[in-house]
């Protein structure tokens, strides 16, 4: 199993908020990842320390042989190039069109006559099923459409890695579907290497090749999807089925309640 | 005690570090102007949203800011019997204070406050991530052409305003009070120098122009992404903004005319 993204005992905080306290995963070439973990870990900030708009405070972070922390500007956006990035937010610009969206990266990194732009971000539009929306704009998209135009960007300079970012949160069932499919389709056509950052249990393991679950800025389990339903860990199985209260406590630590209602005892 | 001046110490470092952000945040900003050169279609939309959309509130205010100036001047100097120094204190003022000054003003509430929102949220809803993933320098496509749009926007609007401004001075003066019309403009050809007075407007409102914009996309860039953050980061750019004006005007002003 080739490696293409490896963390070596990376820590990052945000403000006094330690995120990651020496985290190790692998993340192999050509197969589907994904990190899975309850809100708040910070696997969003994950993705971003590969993508190099955070810098890990200690160790480091691999992605295809180079050390993402130590490469220089150009190489940096050199990197950056070959990968493509699904925000949860989607990230579109908001006063361009479908077109112009999906056209930047390659407006931006080719010089491409405007025909061919056209052609190809068709072509883009096509294999996410909105080539009829290319002229619309942004506010006109549902939830789902600005997901898939957001794929589509994401694949337009054909990059080696793709990253999602909860891709199947805030979707209803049938979008959601459209979605999972997508992917699982995308992924196998072009052969990359994804990486999917999830905490919807059911679509991510039917897609994932491999998954690492992280809780407290550490990974707690590494494994394949049928692994990890068999584990033995009552954390992962609490993870895994959604159980509100287990080894994860309901309460977020606090001073006993009759203390904070001024209840006196005796 | 110690808390205090450990309070005060955390504020100045907080400040020191944040003029240092903006002072590198500029550099940046003027490494991604020469690449606009080949893009003018970037530059064109920016200055139809800072320049051209700004036109009503400049032009209108030009228009009463003008006025008011006719009428205040025309019964100070009718006491004196000076009324046809008219045209002079109301060249002067526009072209060399008002102009400049109140169209920065207008500007950072109007233009500075839009920029400075519209950063922040493309922040918020992650589009400038978004971009910078696609490896694309977010400074040098989206802030570099807000900026130098606006810095070429103020000084026209600031010679359109001074120009509304006098043009509704001499409405009032010779429309309806009754100074001569020959006379208002003889004076102004006589009075106003265009290097000493036009001139020096304009490169205040240069100035004006880099400080406000600068100031606004800045506070934009730097804002934390929530709608609070964005909020008080608008708030900032009206507050600093319209202050940096004014202190940067006194200074300018003694450069210029104070011979300090």
């Amino acid at each position: 199993m080739e490696e293409y993204i490896v963390f070596n005992d990376v820590h990052f905080s945000r403000g006094q908020k330690k995120i990651f306290k020496g985290i190790d995963l692998v993340v192999p070439k050509g197969k589907t990842t994904a990190i899975m973990g309850p809100s708040g870990t910070g696997k969003t900030t994950l993705l971003k320390l590969i993508g190099g708009i955070l810098m890990p405070e200690q160790g480091t972070v691999l992605v295809d042989g180079q050390s993402v922390g130590k490469l220089g500007h150009d190489d940096l956006f050199a990197l950056r190039k070959s990968m493509g990035m699904l925000f949860q937010s989607s990230a579109l610009l908001t006063d361009e069109s479908v077109y112009e969206n999906v056209a930047y990266p390659l407006r931006e990194h080719t010089k491409l006559p405007e025909s061919m732009l056209r052609d190809l971000v068709s072509m883009k539009l096509e294999a996410v099923g909105l080539r009829g929306a290319i002229d619309m704009m942004p506010s006109e998209l549902s939830g789902g459409m600005a997901r898939r135009v957001a794929l589509a960007r994401a694949i337009a300079l054909d990059p080696g890695l793709i990253m999602y970012d909860e891709p199947f949160t805030g979707l209803d069932p049938i979008t959601m579907s459209t979605v999972v499919t997508l992917i699982k389709k995308l992924n196998d056509a072009l052969g990359i290497s994804s990486l999917m950052v999830s905490h919807d249990v059911a679509e991510t393991l039917s897609i994932a090749d491999y998954c690492h679950i992280i809780s407290d800025g550490k990974v707690v389990v590494s494994g394949t999807p049928d692994e990890l339903q068999h584990s033995d860990s009552e954390w992962v199985q609490q993870f895994l089925q959604g159980r509100p209260d287990g080894p994860a406590p309901f309460h977020y630590p606090a001073a006993p309640i009759a203390e904070d209602l001024g209840v006196k005892h005796g | 005690m110690v808390n205090l001046l450990a309070n005060v110490g955390v504020w100045w470092l907080e400040i020191l570090q944040r003029v240092g952000r903006g002072f590198l945040f500029f550099i940046r900003i003027l490494t991604g102007l020469p690449a606009l050169l080949t893009r003018p279609r970037l530059l064109i939309k920016e200055l139809y949203s800072v320049g051209v959309l700004s036109l009503t509130i400049i032009l209108v205010s030009g228009l009463f800011v003008g006025m008011v100036l006719g009428l205040q001047f025309f019964m100070t100097l009718s006491r004196f019997g000076a009324e046809s120094a008219l045209s002079v204190t109301v060249n002067l003022t526009l072209l060399r204070e008002l102009g400049p000054v109140v169209t920065a003003l207008l500007f950072a509430g109007r233009a500075g406050s839009a920029l400075t929102a519209e950063i922040g949220l493309m922040k918020t809803t992650e589009q400038l991530s978004g971009i910078e993933m696609m490896a694309i320098d977010p400074v040098h496509r989206i802030i570099a052409p807000r900026f130098l749009a606006a810095v070429i926007a103020m000084p026209l609007l600031a010679v359109m305003f001074s120009v509304v401004g006098i043009l509704s001075a001499w409405l009032i003066g010779a429309g309806l009070l009754g100074v001569d019309s020959g006379s208002f403009w003889a004076q102004m050809q006589a009075s106003v120098d265009w290097y000493n007075d036009a001139l020096n407007g304009i490169y205040k409102s240069i100035v004006f122009g880099i400080v406000v914009a600068w100031i606004a996309v800045f506070e934009g860039y730097d804002a934390i992404p929530t709608s609070e953050g964005v909020g008080r980061a608008t708030t900032r750019t009206v507050v600093n903004g319209s202050l940096a004006v004014l202190g940067l005007d006194f200074i300018l002003t003694s450069i210029m005319f104070g011979g300090i």
